[in-house]
């Protein structure tokens, strides 16, 4: 048995060996690697299962006309077989270009992009000012720290109904803006308000975790750059610019990419903040899914399930387009 | 760590103080700058702690309608919704359920991940590319491309309504995150300690769990503690899937305090008092590690 243990790619590159056929190949690599396909078996089996099977049988229904009425149930000992016929790509194509396409698909595709959007720009510009403001030498800074990230240890599934009670009609929020004579807008009732609303919430919710993933990448910045440029007579704007940012893109790269990703599937903040079955307009692509699969009767379970995988087709390319551009810009060592 | 920053992103928008006459020594800010540092972090830190603080103000006043008058609840604070909801309500039911979810969907993530997050830090074998790709992409799967087969499936197997139900889904994002982290755990321990454990006649496995494992129990604690507080917080599946009030995780329980009907928002802030208290210790615990697991699994890849 071979030990592959170390780092490289194995083997050296070079040597020209006749290539074996289709069988001997696999028979040798099984050889070599059994022990690391031994490991990974736990992970790739539960995948498969737990992951692989239902991605399959999802992309099936996509395929048929299955809703709440037409599936398999039980109701009582009654036990209804499943009457859902095979529809093709009936359902893509209605989605995609149906008459409702707009109001039903596209309306909610751009509220998502500009969600996304919105909530990784505001996320980022403010975990960076103020991982600045931690990173400097100041007294009470633990202080600060373990106040500024409650936004994340608390849950959100709490947070955001304390949101709801500031937000409501008579709430909070809008008894300070009557004090200050401010117009009092309809923040749950009111579309516009009720998008402003979702992104300020989950901004205040997403903050804090770019704040401290940016305050260690701020820490790991070698001082002696700036000093090399304080002598050679850069100013805090250009340090800034040439220093901390450059210092600073592995790390962004990475949270920006987790950013998008959370904020596209963030799910709990809009459905719990205008319950399951209200705001119809603002719901992202996940809750409007998941608001046609679950929150309506008769459940939509086909077009909800073709909602599922046209937004795992959009996270899929997002995510290897974004990879291709890091490595070419040689940002990530994957 | 670096002191000797830059005094310009002292009030991020404005530039704070540009440097007076003498030159100033690396650290050193002016007055004002000081100033407008403390007045940009408290500012910041109102508006963090403000809806929570807020929560916890409301959860004293006895009437579900009192967050219509904050003012009356300063002369009549009482810990009434606190009693209520520890004797008439089902938190202790949601609080089992979601120790049952969560501490289940630890050990599974954990166990199954680590042998896996150990072969794709150290071994380069055929399909190692794809692996980290699919883990990597799992994270990243929204949950409304899984929830409708799943609903399927569970329904098929009578598993609806059952703790298991939501220990597999939890699963899905567990055990590829968790693997994931490790790798990044693994990928910090020297090669050299493998070397050794070889060259003294281990096998690969025994390597593993003989040198390696004992040396990631840092790395296994992170990828549990992040796992548990990623359970307890689901909402979508919780929600979905569970359906008898017994059964409830928090994040069920928590909504059925607020129905179209009624709100008793008294009780509701009550339990939610209840709930973030532990789970925010518990994560201040561990918030240093998470972030650097969050963020070095993904950079060194």
């Amino acid at each position: 048995m071979t030990v592959a243990i170390d780092r490289a790619t194995g083997k050296s590159r070079g040597d020209r060996v006749p290539r074996p056929g289709l069988g001997q190949r696999m028979k040798n690599s099984l050889q070599k690697y059994w022990y690391a396909y031994a490991m990974i078996a736990p992970v790739v089996i539960v995948l498969a299962v737990l992951v692989g099977y239902p991605l399959v049988r999802g992309f099936y229904i996509t395929l048929t006309d299955a809703n709440s009425l037409n599936s398999a149930r039980t109701i009582g000992v009654n036990h209804i077989a499943a009457t859902y016929k095979f529809v093709g790509l009936d359902n893509y194509k209605n989605i995609l270009f149906g008459p409702l396409s707009y109001d039903r698909f596209w309306s909610h595709v751009i509220w998502t992009i500009v969600w996304t959007v919105a909530c990784v720009t505001l996320h980022y510009t403010f975990g960076l000012g103020l991982a600045l403001m931690l990173n400097q030498k100041l007294r009470g800074r633990t202080v600060y720290r373990v106040l500024l990230v409650l936004p994340w240890a608390v849950p959100t599934f709490v947070t955001v109904f304390s949101w709801r009670i500031m937000l409501a009609d008579s709430g909070a929020i809008n008894q300070i803006l009557h004090a200050l004579h401010l117009p009092q807008p309809q923040w749950l009732e009111d579309t516009f308000w009720q998008r402003f609303a979702a992104i300020m919430v989950n901004t205040w919710c997403g903050v804090p975790f770019m704040m401290l993933s940016l305050l260690g990448g701020l820490q790991s910045i070698d001082t002696t750059l700036y000093e090399a440029a304080k002598m050679d007579g850069a100013n805090s704007w250009q340090r800034f610019r040439h220093v901390t940012l450059p210092g600073l893109r592995s790390v962004s790269s990475t949270v920006v990419l987790l950013g998008v990703i959370w904020t596209f599937n963030q799910f709990a903040i809009i459905f719990l903040l205008f319950g399951p079955t209200s705001a119809p307009d603002a719901q992202i692509l996940v809750t409007w899914a998941y608001y046609l699969g679950f929150g309506q009767q008769p459940r939509d379970f086909a077009q909800s399930a073709a909602y599922g995988v046209l937004l795992l087709s959009i996270v899929t390319v997002f995510t290897s387009f974004y990879f291709r551009w890091l490595k070419r810009n040689d940002q990530l060592a994957v | 760590m670096s002191t000797t920053t830059l005094e310009k992103q002292a009030g991020a928008p404005a530039p704070a103080v540009k440097p007076a006459g003498r030159a100033r020594q690396p650290g050193e800010r002016g007055p004002l700058g000081t100033v407008l540092l403390h007045a940009g972090l408290m500012a910041a830190s109102m508006i963090a702690v403000a809806p929570v603080a807020w929560l916890v103000y409301l959860s004293l006043g006895p009437d579900k309608n009192d967050y219509l008058h904050p003012g009356a609840i300063a002369g009549k604070m009482s810990f009434a919704n606190y009693g209520y909801v520890l004797r008439h309500t089902e938190f202790f039911s949601w609080f089992k359920s979601t120790m049952i979810v969560a501490l289940g969907t630890t050990v599974v993530g954990v166990l199954l991940a680590a042998t896996t997050g150990y072969a794709v830090s150290r071994m380069r074998f055929p399909g190692h590319k794809q692996l980290m790709w699919i883990l990597l992409l799992t994270q990243a799967f929204p949950i409304a491309v899984l929830i409708v087969p799943m609903y399927q499936i569970f329904s098929d197997l009578g598993l609806i309504d059952s703790y298991w139900a939501l220990i597999l889904v939890n699963c899905t994002t567990a055990v590829p995150y968790s693997a994931w982290l490790l790798k990044g755990y693994f990928d910090t321990i020297p090669i050299e300690i493998d070397e050794a454990g070889r060259v003294d006649g281990l096998t690969p496995f025994g390597t593993f769990f003989r040198l390696i494992l004992p040396l990631a129990r840092p790395g296994l604690a992170v990828a549990a503690f992040y796992n548990f507080i990623t359970a307890v917080a689901e909402v979508a599946f919780a929600t979905t899937f569970m359906l008898d009030d017994s059964k409830y995780t928090f994040s069920v329980g928590l909504q059925t305090f607020v129905s179209e009907h009624d709100a008793e928002w008294n009780y509701m802030a009550a339990t939610a008092v209840l709930i973030a208290i532990p789970v925010s210790l518990f994560f201040y615990l561990v918030q240093k590690n998470l972030v650097t697991g969050l963020t070095s699994g993904g950079t060194k890849g």
